[in-house]
């Protein structure tokens, strides 16, 4: 076991690599480089530099080097020290700003992940045992309208229906009287209140597409001779059910993750901006608009390690759950 | 079949012959037909994506025809009609005569609020003809014409079917407009993807070895991306200094730039299974070139399964744009698409005044994204008419 994490371990070098390529050559991207717009910036305020202050800072930056030596000192920077470069619109070293928004986008994220599992499995399995009933029939609308409307849009329309039902404003995490509380149970049953349209939003086309998994897997499984062979014998209903076929039908369930946890953090990023939750979205939005391009390469970066990190855990869980794949 | 054993061996002896196929194919016209036949009569079985792709057909002739279909121009405001809500049509007037018409509107001060509220003023009635003239557009940019489907039968008065935005301009004129830009932006994004994932999917399928793994890898880093920050990235850096079709062309390319990579995989896993069949060994015995034998061999047997794949991948690139366009770093205005209409709707304020910006544009992507993936679906079902 500990082997094959290895292997998964090294094999996720190449890929993070490349990733790392992207986010830095989104980086270099817009035209100019970062001391343009400090330097007019600078300019509009009425304080325009000297040349040799410019050479200076550029040479400082690494800036007048060729771009792959850019490259490996940012890098560089990232492995030894932590440092993902100069945010120059915070004015701070782009680390400090980072981690709280990415410790909320991981935390938002693991919770609509939870929602997709916990909704999905029965749904999948109920879906497929009672296959063009009128309970499968609902579910497979509702599916389609899930994985049909963009986040954002659903984001919006909850925010409407909330709106107009409760009298109750959603945008953020707390109501205005509790942001700056001390934690209580008030502020915890407030920050439960506004977090479940968010977790609802980014988690409905994932669990759309999960029940889908689940429920075609299952089918497969459920006309194969051993569940016949089961039923013979007299094993109870649920156990005919739940000890075999949805035990192999949760593989490509797991290992879905690969690529619902990319669409959740993607789903993250827009439904925060619309909500305006303090997670990695709006903060890259502003970062990307003011050309503050460090910062947002680094939480481009950050969300894609994010979402590997995801697929190793999937790759374990998928080795426990099956032991061919762990031997093969 | 569930036939009992008894009633098996008497149709074997005397019964007329049993065929596999399901009553009421002909099985010699289905024995002589041609794959895309085939293909074709599987297809017609399927309702629903028959239904869709009737609809995908409509929402393409709304965007073709958008100058004629819409009332007015995208772009006239009327600042008096700011958040006017929709009228809706009439047939027969107050006096009982047949008429197609709108009421019109009172305006009201709200005191308290001071805002102004519109109601619907019963006693003035806008006639509405079809075939109107309206104001001047030049069709497909060849030749001015001022005829439009629908419209009041005079053009200074005001019909608004389904609302107005913040600046008083008509959102059905500038939804049937949004739908040109919308739907080609998927149609576009997808050619380009589709020619990508081709491309690198048959070489890595074919090839294999260390070319398969190079390809391989690029494929899983790129979708391991979360998209929506690698789009964010990729569109804040188009320079705000460029002409819209600039625009429109990058944002085509961003999407389908990240949308190739589902079309690629599809493509290897069939020519893996493909590689050793028979008549691809035939054709390079037969001393075919390796491009030969890609293209002209291997990849026509793949046709109908690429063409449902990409049909499945256009929901995503309409889905792409519309984001992109709504956070402010896709399409701007003058541009219409259904993402600049929605980027009306973005707080809580101006969807709670005028919910219509957020419903209608809302509507409209929802309806283009289910159809095509309906669609797909049926096309993918038909795919392979031997499959049993």
């Amino acid at each position: 076991m500990l082997n094959y994490i290895l292997k998964r371990l090294v094999y996720m070098i190449p890929t993070l690599i490349g990733m790392s390529i992207i986010s830095f050559a989104i980086i270099q991207l817009p035209p100019g480089d970062y001391l343009t717009s400090l330097l007019s910036t600078l300019a509009d305020g009425g304080s325009p530099i000297d040349p040799a202050t410019v050479e200076r800072l550029r040479s400082q930056y690494g800036l007048d080097q060729p771009i792959w030596i850019q490259y490996g000192k940012w890098m560089l920077g990232i492995i030894t020290r932590g440092d993902f470069g100069f945010s120059f619109e915070w004015n701070q070293p782009v680390s400090e700003v980072i981690w709280s928004r990415m410790g909320s986008t991981l935390a938002i994220s693991f919770a609509a992940l939870i929602l997709v599992w916990a909704v999905s499995l029965p749904i999948g399995i109920y879906s497929a045992v009672r296959r063009n009933s009128i309970g499968d029939h609902v579910f497979t609308f509702f599916g389609f309208i899930g994985l049909a409307v963009p986040n954002f849009i659903l984001a919006l329309t909850l925010m409407y229906v909330s709106f107009r039902v409760f009298g109750q404003s959603v945008g953020g995490l707390f109501s205005p009287e509790y942001v700056d509380a001390p934690w209580s149970m008030g502020k915890l049953w407030d920050l439960i209140l506004h977090l479940w349209i968010p977790i609802l939003v980014i988690g409905m086309s994932g669990t759309a597409a999960m029940i889908r998994i689940l429920r075609a897997n299952l089918t497969d499984e459920l006309s194969k001779p051993y569940v016949t062979t089961a039923r013979a014998k007299g094993l109870p209903e649920y156990k005919v059910i739940v000890k075999y076929p949805v035990r192999i039908a949760l593989n490509p369930f797991v290992s879905a993750i690969g690529w619902v946890l990319p669409e959740l953090v993607s789903g993250v990023t827009i439904t925060a901006i619309v909500l305006n939750l303090p997670t990695a979205g709006p903060l890259l939005l502003r970062a990307l608009v003011a050309q503050d391009m460090y910062l947002a390469g680094s939480f481009i970066l950050l969300l894609s390690v994010l979402t590997l990190v995801g697929m190793l855990i999937s790759d374990i869980l998928l080795a426990l759950l099956d032991t061919r794949i762990r031997y093969n | 079949m569930t036939v009992t054993p008894a009633l098996d061996a008497k149709l074997a002896e005397d019964g007329p012959a049993i065929s596999g196929l399901k009553p009421g194919i002909d099985p010699i016209s289905d024995a002589a037909a041609g794959q895309w036949t085939l293909i074709w009569r599987k297809f017609l079985n399927q309702k629903v994506a028959l239904f869709c792709g009737g609809v995908i057909l409509v929402l393409y002739l709304i965007g073709a025809f958008a100058e004629f279909l819409a009332p007015g121009l995208p772009d006239t405001s009327r600042a008096q009609y700011t958040y006017a809500p929709p009228q809706s049509l009439g047939l027969f007037t107050p006096s009982g005569e047949f008429q197609l018409h709108v009421k019109g509107y009172k305006v009201e001060i709200d005191k308290a609020a001071l805002r102004r509220t519109f109601v619907v003023d019963d006693s003035v009635v806008i006639p509405v003809g079809l075939f109107v003239e309206g104001p001047t557009y030049k069709f497909w940019n060849l030749f001015e014409s001022n005829r439009h489907l629908i419209g009041p039968l005079d053009p200074s008065q005001t019909m608004y079917l389904l609302g107005a935005d913040r600046l008083g301009r008509d959102l059905l004129s500038r939804l049937i407009y949004g739908t040109r830009i919308s739907m080609s932006i998927g149609l576009i994004g997808v050619c380009m993807s589709l020619f990508l994932g081709v491309v690198l999917g048959s070489i890595s399928g074919y090839f294999g070895g260390w070319v398969d793994t190079i390809i391989q890898r690029v494929i899983e880093v790129v979708s391991a991306m979360p998209t929506i920050p690698l789009w964010l990235g990729l569109a804040a850096a188009i320079p705000l200094t460029w002409s819209p079709i600039h625009v429109y062309f990058v944002i085509t390319i961003i999407v389908s730039l990240l949308g190739w990579t589902g079309l690629a995989r599809e493509v290897r896993g069939r020519f893996f299974s493909l590689r050793n069949e028979d008549f691809v060994t035939a054709a390079k015995l037969d001393g075919s070139s390796e491009r030969r034998v890609i293209f002209r061999h291997i990849l026509p047997s793949l046709t109908s399964h690429i063409l449902a794949v990409t049909t499945l991948a256009v929901p995503s690139m309409i889905i792409a744009e519309t984001s992109l366009s709504f956070l402010g770093v896709g399409l701007k205005a003058p541009v219409v698409s259904w993402g600049v209409l929605l980027q009306d709707a973005q707080n809580i304020r101006s969807i709670s005044t005028a919910p219509w910006l957020l419903i209608w544009p809302s509507l409209a992507v929802v309806i283009a994204v289910l159809s095509f993936n309906f669609f797909g679906d049926g096309l993918r079902d038909a795919a392979d008419p031997y499959e049993t």
